[in-house]
């Protein structure tokens, strides 16, 4: 159970640290090696990357929405072929980087159990 | 299968981060313009904002100051002209750069590149009409002047500072949805503003329809149908003004005066109804004893504004008004000693010639008895996604040939551009327009007004001035050829010498007047003069409805305050409604009518004739209008395979009430013949059938508010980014011409006096940025009708509660 949260605290923090410094699909690069490193299943590595991202990306939205009263994102909302409410936007944000956060922890699991000692 | 199954995890993980960094046709990068750290959510703006930031910039000499009101709107104080347009260049550029970025793109015929083949035709547009060649030419005229060198080259290096310090997740958010980035700015890039203004204020052309007509219905009835001077008419010099110079020999009329048409193609008509105004009171008019200046330029309303507002201070100049993202000073504004504001003039400045090539090759073509070489000019068109185009625009002594044959027009291509004629245009020449506003803003008086218009070029403007001297002035004033009367009306023979432009019209013969009798001027786009002037302006100019208003106003006006000017360009009241409703009325038997029509009518005899929000009868008299003007023509003008020009609404006035019996009312489709009492009575049941159709039963949904649709779009028509429709006054020839995305761009009014007091408004914000509280801040305030008192600082450190943060940019 430790370990099951290791993973997700590990890809949560340092995406929001790489946030600042590197481009965004660093994500995909962190959770590979995370999952590589310390995954155990893919079940749980998947669900530690998509997690781990999706809360990462939510919370650096708001942390620029919220000062923002969501005027931006109440009109970026409208771009897309989503209801009219900014919080669709920021689950599909979230959603985005979770599925790419998963994904890339998915795979470095399996290249682990594929090459791994 | 462990590997396998890896490996296809990894490769759908690294095709899926690709995909979500890869623009696919017009939807951007969905990972990289939604994640939080580099995408669009960067672009939303704290609330709460720093009230003193410093920024150390390289290329300035000295330390600016920059503070910023409630709107955010920049007071710029520097130390000396270099510094003050290197800060205007960066803080402009710093609300603006998207709007600054698209627009040059468009005028260069750029677009393609960031947009990719979608903006192909738009682009062809722009450069086989020369704008790249004229920007050029102007740019050449800029540098030439060591003050718009100094200007323009500050301005830029403003620019490009700020550009320069931004990271990509700074990116306006426009450039992350359109998926580019910011690239230098460029001197050229502010000539092509210009261009841009010359293309939508003097870049309509009706003479290929009018040769269409003249073909069709022959030169009488071309002559009585489209007269060069309307039935009723005010014009902007008042009648009787004397003319105090000796003209110019005016110009022969050329033997073969007309070309022969050419081929059928669609066209953009000039769009009649739009418009400008712009009138001063003179001191004796005034409560305050002082002249009031005002104006309210028309033009397509979007966000961002396509106006910028700004006070701009060096020890040479001290001065507030609304600026163009991209150009050096303030266009429109005031100081502390003269105020002035432009309305369009609509000089005839783009004239079509017909060419004669020698051969297929289009190497030579006929002029003055002989073969000249034509110049040809490579234009070539990056286009994203695919290889550039290569066009190759062949060029007579007049000008770009725009379409040398029928197969390099678009095929939906709606401009009004004959095929094989060479286009002489004045935005083709050099000039040096910023001169012109440089020496506006430091002016003092009457005579630095008259000096700073000489250096003005195109599009033409009606420059409209008051000083703290109590003179007024207005002036139709731009570059004007030289012509015969008429010159340019139709399609010309480009191969006689005759028909050219014989050079200009004297800077100081342009049509002026000062401190008129009458105590007040104005122009509302009208004609100029009246047929007195001695040299021909053009045949056609916008119909004098608002002018005809703006007249009578000012001509009953006594002690009249800010106020009274405010309430007055919010006026809705229709002299057209006035001229013909008591006609067409007569004409209606109510004892014919069922319920509906009836409270149609009996609505109308009670309308005030003001296109209020809430009027019912606006939206009745104008749906019944709009149908008698078109069964008038429609069946005359509206010709399958060529394209004729509509007799104006003047015209058609002049029909109702002076010629009922006139052959133009009967209807060619049918076998009856039509009066004016039919062609009345039909349109009225059909535009009763029409609100009833399209809006139910008399009653609130008719209301003009309702019926008309008024909205503002982001400039890229982004939904969301615009206002979406909203209900207001206002019409096409009523002094608050608000209607569709079209309107009052800014609302200006100058109390002159001891201390000069601006009061303005735009629709919209100093940001362009819809992430920012600043975006549309001024639109409510604009949309009721009201105005901001501006705030005039006289020094940098002049205490003001409206001050709300302080910018200083320092040199590295």
């Amino acid at each position: 159970m430790k370990n099951n949260f290791m993973l997700f605290l590990i890809i949560l923090i340092l995406s929001i640290v790489s946030s600042y410094l590197l481009p965004w699909w660093a994500i995909a690069v962190i959770a590979f090696f995370a999952a590589f490193f310390i995954g155990k299943t893919p079940g749980q590595s998947f669900l530690s990357g998509f997690g781990a991202v999706f809360i990462a990306w939510v919370a650096l939205s708001l942390l620029k929405s919220i000062p923002n009263d969501h005027i931006l994102a109440s009109r970026v909302v409208q771009l897309f072929p989503l209801p009219n409410n900014w919080i669709w936007l920021l689950l599909v944000t979230g959603f985005i980087g979770g599925l790419v956060g998963g994904m890339a922890a998915l795979s470095g699991l399996l290249m682990k159990r594929a090459f791994g000692k | 299968m462990k590997s396998v199954k890896a490996f296809l995890s990894v490769a759908i993980t690294v095709a899926l981060v690709w995909a979500l960094n890869t623009k696919f046709g017009s939807v951007p990068p969905v990972g990289a313009f939604l994640n939080p750290s580099t995408g669009f959510w960067q672009n939303a703006e704290n609330k709460h904002f720093t009230a003193t930031e410093n920024l150390n910039l390289t290329g300035l000499l000295d330390k600016v100051t920059i503070r910023y009101d409630e709107h955010r709107i920049p007071h710029i104080f520097a130390k000396n002209d270099h510094d003050l347009y290197y800060a205007q260049g960066f803080i402009t550029a710093y609300d603006r750069l998207w709007e600054m970025d698209i627009q040059t793109r468009q005028a260069a015929g750029r677009l393609s590149e960031v947009i990719g083949p979608k903006a192909l035709d738009i682009d062809r547009y722009h450069r086989r009409m020369g704008v790249v060649y004229g920007a050029e030419n102007t740019l050449r005229g800029m540098m030439k002047n060591p003050v718009s060198n100094m200007m323009v080259r500050a301005y830029t290096d403003g620019v490009n500072n700020y550009i320069h310090s931004l990271a990509p997740k700074d990116y306006p958010i426009e450039f992350k949805l359109l998926d580019y980035a910011p690239e230098d700015w460029k001197p050229i890039n502010c000539a092509f503003l210009l261009k841009l203004m010359s293309e939508t204020l003097a870049g309509g052309s009706d003479q290929f329809a009018m040769t269409n007509n003249l073909k069709r219905f022959g030169a009488g009835t071309v002559n009585d149908l489209f007269p060069d001077y309307p039935f009723f008419e005010n014009p902007i010099i008042p009648v009787g003004t004397k003319w105090d110079f000796k003209p110019l020999p005016i110009p022969k009329p050329s033997a073969g005066f007309m070309a022969q048409m050419t081929e059928s193609i669609r066209t953009k008509e000039i769009m009649p109804g739009i418009g400008s105004n712009n009138w001063v009171i003179g001191s004796n008019k005034s409560a305050t004893g002082y002249p009031i200046l005002a104006n309210d330029p028309h033009l397509n309303l979007t966000f961002p504004s396509i106006w910028y507002q700004v006070q701009m201070s060096s020890p040479t100049v001290n001065v507030y008004g609304v600026s163009l993202p991209g150009a050096p000073g303030v266009v429109i504004g005031y100081n502390q000693h003269i105020s002035w504001g432009v309305t369009n003039v609509d000089a005839d400045v783009l004239d079509w010639y017909q060419v004669k090539f020698k051969d297929k090759t289009k190497n030579e073509y006929w002029y003055n008895k002989q073969w000249n070489k034509v110049k040809k000019r490579v234009e070539v068109i990056t286009i994203r996604g695919e290889k550039p185009l290569i066009d190759t625009v062949l060029y007579t002594h007049h000008g770009p040939v725009v379409y040398d044959d029928a197969a390099q027009k678009p095929k939906d291509g709606k401009e009004n551009i004959p095929v094989g004629d060479a286009l002489r245009w004045i935005a083709h020449d050099e000039s040096d327009e910023f001169m012109c506003f440089y020496l506006l803003n430091r002016g003092k008086n009457y005579a630095d007004y008259r000096k700073a218009l000489t250096y003005y070029t195109a599009p033409a403007q009606n420059f409209i001035f008051a000083s703290n001297d109590k003179d007024i002035a207005i002036t139709p004033n731009g570059k004007l050829p030289l012509k015969f009367k008429d010159q340019g009306k139709f399609v010309l023979d480009g191969s006689d010498p005759a028909n050219d432009w014989q050079g200009w019209i004297p800077a100081g013969e342009n049509p002026t007047v000062k401190n008129p009798p009458r105590g007040f001027v104005s122009s509302a786009n009208q004609s100029s003069t009246d047929p007195s002037y001695p040299y021909y302006i053009n045949w056609r100019f916008e119909l004098p409805y608002r002018a005809e208003r703006i007249n009578n106003k000012l001509s009953a006006m006594k002690n009249a305050t800010v106020d009274s000017m405010r309430i007055m360009q919010m006026d809705n009241y229709s002299m057209l409604a006035q001229d013909v409703l008591p006609a067409m009325l007569k004409y209606l038997d109510p004892s014919k009518m069922d319920k509906e029509q009836l409270t149609a009518f009996d609505t109308l005899k009670k309308w005030d004739k003001h296109y209020a929000e809430n009027s019912v009868g606006a939206s009745i008299f104008d749906t019944w209008w709009d149908s008698f003007y078109a069964m008038v023509w429609e069946d005359k003008f509206d010709v399958k395979g060529t394209i004729l020009k509509y007799p104006s609404f003047d015209r058609t006035e002049k029909l109702l009430l002076t010629e009922p019996g006139s052959k133009w009312f009967d209807n060619a489709k049918t076998p009856v013949k039509e009066t004016c009492a039919d062609i009345v009575n039909h349109s009225f049941y059909n535009s009763v059938n029409q609100l009833v159709h399209q809006h139910g039963q008399p009653g609130a949904k008719w209301q003009w508010g309702i019926v008309k649709k008024t909205y503002i779009n982001h400039l890229a028509k982004l939904p969301g980014f615009g206002t979406g429709d909203f209900p207001a006054g206002g019409r096409g020839g009523v002094i608050n011409a608000l209607r569709n995305g079209k309107g009052p761009s800014w609302r200006m009014v100058v109390q002159m006096g001891p201390t000069v007091k601006g009061y303005g408004i735009f629709p919209g914000g100093e940001s362009g940025n819809p992430g920012s509280f600043y975006y549309q801040d001024m639109f409510e305030t604009w949309r009721d009708g009201k105005l901001n008192e501006l705030l005039f600082l006289k020094s940098a450190d002049e205490s003001s509660g409206r001050i709300i943060s302080t910018l200083t940019l320092s040199s590295k």
